[in-house]
């Protein structure tokens, strides 16, 4: 009898500290109730609890830890400076798998804020147990070690060796092999995390046999793990030739090409970033791309999508035509100017904009032929007018401004320059002029066109200091007239012409 | 003399002969000077003038031989000029040829051709409109994969609906709400109700335990290991002629279920395993793991009492640290002991079940 009481008292204990980290883990699935779960101290009260005699407790306690963790980095602090991580890196051992998910939920919690967090976790010791549990039998074990791993791998280049020095990616290429779609995303995260800081990184990626496995999963249905796949492989080729060559060999392209159709907006934003990646490298690799028709399926994704999506594939049109000529020659012919112009003035956002009058800049800045392609679809006025407009940034400004030079010390297409003598600054007006002096001593028909216009009439009102490149410009233009043309043009002749009525003396009989 | 006399008497005559011939002479004198100077002068004219014109026409001719002489060195040099500057003129040409052959190929080779790129261009461009084609065609065929799983998915979710109101269906007797007898056909859904199968109550099944102990392995329950006689042999077959068993007999014989020996039969662990059990039973049931001790420090006051063999005075038997090889565990192979398990009679297990050579069962 007073055995039964006895035993009861503890039972209702346990059914309390039960109740109360329930409670607690589901409070902070909320975030308008974190904060006074803070200010109620709920970390003084959930650690204790970590190290409950019950294993449910302990699981629930390191949950509802990890929620509060995930919420911001001041809880994530706490939680460190609360010593509890020692405990869990221990206990992650240890213990069953649902113990050592949450474990790994709560170190992913605290090590995603920030490097000095993550390094706290490293301190812990806490990548090898990580990497043990990817060897785990569960595939949630190794789910949530995956993460955590990742978590702490992206926030700079000394914690992802650390984590490449606890022998983690070996066992992140097995994971991504395994049959969980959720597994394999997560690790190709992890692996993407890893192999973005540095070349040395990315080739233990590639050493460990990774690319070829990735390759394989471009094809899988799973839109979130082409994501991830697509961003590893980027992330692999971004670093050098070697690698890019690497993902290149592991026949990859007409396949990736079928992702820049996908229904998923982040895998085609994906797949243009890791086409941009290879063909940035070297002009063999962007000629191959252009070879297998990515050059295409870019422009095609850029009309059928918008904003921040366009802009890897943007740039990579201005990496591929900045290679040489005739990759500027294949952008245009396959219909890439159109598509760059429609975005420099559709898109809102000045990076955007800047990007494409970028890769509008790339592709003109060749020959006379490529600038006619870039000037005929009228992109030249509206280059001129984000360069104008107070509203653009810095940036675009710059680069508009860089573009329109560069393609117009390359135009000879008069009617696509005509309109620049009219509206454009000096700076600007210079080249423009220059481009005329250099067309109209060689073509009769455009110097006829160019009084009719009214081009030479104009050309006499700018004022040029003497001496000066645009005054030298102005006298080779005249040169090719008549005197009496280019006097007639030039402003203030009626005026003479009047004085010369004053002073004539009619002959008187 | 008379010749003298002759001549003195013709003397006079000869001399009057002489005057007067001198004075007729002297008459015709300056005639005849002025005709013999004319005729010497008409002849010495035309001497000379026959020798100008000898010479001219010598000279002519001289300078006729000298002139066709110099003309054709003349000629000679022009020709010579000519035919050097037609020879060059050729050279050049070839030249030109040569050259122009040279530098198409060189150009073409190591700068630039316009062919090769106006193909290539055109390739690519080729290319891109197969790209082109082969995306919108898989992006056709994806779209509409999901718009068939999505028109299944849509027409299982209504099967499954009109499963689950399949009481609503119309009786012989009672039209249902689907099949208003004001109306002319009854609504599709009545139709749909027709064919669909009624939902059954299902009674949410027991989960078997899982059972990992060998016996359960060897039980043959598995699709992949042997046949249980779950299909009776049939009946009515008729006895093979020939030297052969009962059929019945062999279709036991054939589908009897594996009996393992007795030496595999249990598990070697199975005590280990029931502890197990048991301990996990009692895990549940108990409210707390740890041991419930009523005082903190009752572990302290216990005493701890020695084994008789080690207290004894006499020393501790020898047989079990040094006769065995419990004694040395560096030596052993594995790092396990030895687990004791009673071998079986061979000859009980299989008793009743084998044929001797003479096709009997012993």
């Amino acid at each position: 009898m007073s055995q039964r009481q006895v035993l009861q008292v503890f039972e209702q204990y346990q059914k309390a500290r039960t109740q109360f980290v329930q409670m607690v883990a589901e409070l902070a699935t909320r975030p308008q109730n974190i904060e006074t779960l803070q200010n109620a101290g709920v970390m003084s009260l959930l650690r204790p609890l970590l190290l409950d005699v019950v294993p449910t407790i302990q699981q629930t306690a390191a949950l509802a830890l990890g929620r509060l963790a995930n919420y911001n980095d001041d809880l994530a602090e706490a939680v460190v400076k609360g010593d509890i991580l020692p405990q869990l890196v221990y206990s992650l051992a240890e213990q069953n798998r649902f113990y050592k998910k949450a474990a790994a939920f709560v170190l992913r919690a605290v090590g995603k804020h920030s490097p000095q967090l993550a390094q706290a976790i490293v301190d812990c010791g806490a990548l090898d147990t990580l990497v043990i549990c990817l060897e785990d039998f569960d595939p949630g074990v190794k789910e949530a070690a995956a993460w955590a791993l990742g978590y702490i791998a992206r926030h700079n280049a000394e914690l992802s060796q650390a984590v490449v020095d606890a022998g983690a990616v070996p066992l992140l290429v097995l994971c991504i092999q395994e049959p969980e779609i959720a597994l394999k995303r997560i690790a190709a995260s992890a692996l993407s995390d890893i192999s973005k800081h540095s070349p040395e990184l990315a080739q233990t990626v590639v050493d460990a046999g990774a690319i070829a496995h990735l390759a394989q999963m471009i094809l899988n249905p799973d839109s979130k793990l082409k994501r991830q796949v697509l961003s590893v492989l980027s992330q692999i080729a971004k670093h050098s030739v070697d690698l890019a060559e690497m993902v290149v060999e592991a026949e990859i392209f007409p396949v990736v090409l079928t992702c820049l159709k996908d229904k998923d907006e982040y895998v085609k934003k994906n797949a243009s970033t890791l086409i941009r990646e290879i063909a940035k490298h070297t002009p063999e690799l962007s000629q191959l791309i252009v070879n297998a028709g990515g050059v295409a399926a870019v422009i095609d994704c850029i009309g059928s999508c918008k904003g921040n999506i366009r802009l890897p594939g943007i740039m990579m049109l201005g990496y591929v035509a900045a290679h040489s000529e005739n990759l500027a020659m294949a952008v245009i012919i396959s219909k890439g100017v159109p598509q760059l112009s429609v975005c420099l003035s559709e898109e809102p956002e000045d990076h955007i904009k800047a990007a494409a009058a970028w890769a509008l800049g790339q592709i003109g800045r060749h020959t006379p032929e490529h600038a006619r392609a870039v000037a005929v679809t009228n992109t030249l006025p509206v280059l001129l007018s984000l360069y104008m407009s107070t509203e653009s940034s810095e940036d675009l400004q710059v680069k508009s401004k860089k573009a329109i030079k560069s393609i117009l010390q390359k135009c000879t297409y008069l009617p696509a320059l005509e309109p620049f003598l009219y509206d454009a600054p000096p700076n600007i007006l210079k080249h423009v002029v220059g481009q005329f002096s250099k067309v109209l001593p060689h073509d009769s028909k455009a110097r006829r066109l160019f009084v009719t216009s009214g081009g030479l009439k104009k050309v006499q009102e700018i004022k040029a200091e003497p001496g000066s490149l645009l005054q030298e410009y102005i006298n080779s233009i005249n040169n090719c007239y008549p005197e009496e043309i280019v006097r007639y043009y030039s402003p203030g002749y009626s005026d003479t012409l009047l004085q010369r009525v004053d002073s004539y003396q009619p002959l008187t009989h | 003399m008379a010749t003298l006399a002759r001549l003195q008497a013709r003397s006079k005559f000869v001399a009057q002969q002489y005057y007067f011939r001198n004075s007729v002479v002297d008459i015709f004198r300056k005639k005849e000077y002025d005709a013999a100077v004319k005729i010497q002068s008409w002849f010495r004219g035309c001497q000379v003038r026959a020798h100008i014109r000898n010479l001219h026409r010598v000279a002519t001719i001289i300078q006729k031989w000298w002139r066709s002489y110099s003309g054709r060195q003349e000629y000679q040099l022009i020709v010579k000029f000519a035919s050097c500057a037609m020879k060059m003129n050729l050279y050049n040409a070839m030249a030109v040829r040569i050259q122009r052959r040279w530098r198409g190929y060189r150009i073409r080779k190591y700068c630039f051709n316009y062919f090769y790129l106006k193909e290539y261009l055109k390739a690519v461009s080729e290319t891109n409109d197969a790209i082109r084609e082969a995306l919108e065609e898989f992006a056709e065929m994806k779209e509409r994969e999901e718009k068939k799983a999505d028109l299944e998915r849509e027409e299982k979710k209504r099967d499954y609906q009109a499963r689950k109101t399949h009481y609503l269906l119309s009786t012989k007797q009672i039209p249902g709400i689907y099949n208003s007898p004001f109306r002319k056909d009854p609504d599709p859904w009545e139709l749909r109700l027709q064919k669909a199968k009624p939902l059954t109550y299902q009674r949410s099944k027991v989960k078997q335990k899982r059972c990992i102990s060998l016996s359960s392995w060897l039980a043959c329950t598995s699709a992949r290991s042997f046949p249980r006689s779950e299909i009776l042999p049939p009946i009515d077959r008729k006895q093979c002629q020939g030297p052969f068993r009962d059929i019945t007999e062999v279709l036991e014989q054939r589908y009897k279920p594996l009996e393992p020996t007795l030496w595999v039969a249990e598990p070697i662990s199975e005590l280990k395993v029931a502890r197990e059990e048991f301990r996990r039973q009692e895990w549940m049931r108990d409210v707390n793991d740890n041991m419930f001790l009523p005082f903190s420090s009752y572990h302290k006051n216990k005493k701890y009492t020695p084994l008789m063999h080690s207290s004894s005075k006499y020393g501790p038997n020898s047989y079990g640290s040094q006769h065995f090889r419990d004694e040395n565990p560096k030596k052993w192979i594995c790092d396990k002991d030895f687990q004791t398990v009673l071998p079986s009679f061979d000859l009980f297990s299989k008793y009743g079940k084998l044929y001797s050579k003479a096709g009997q069962i012993i």
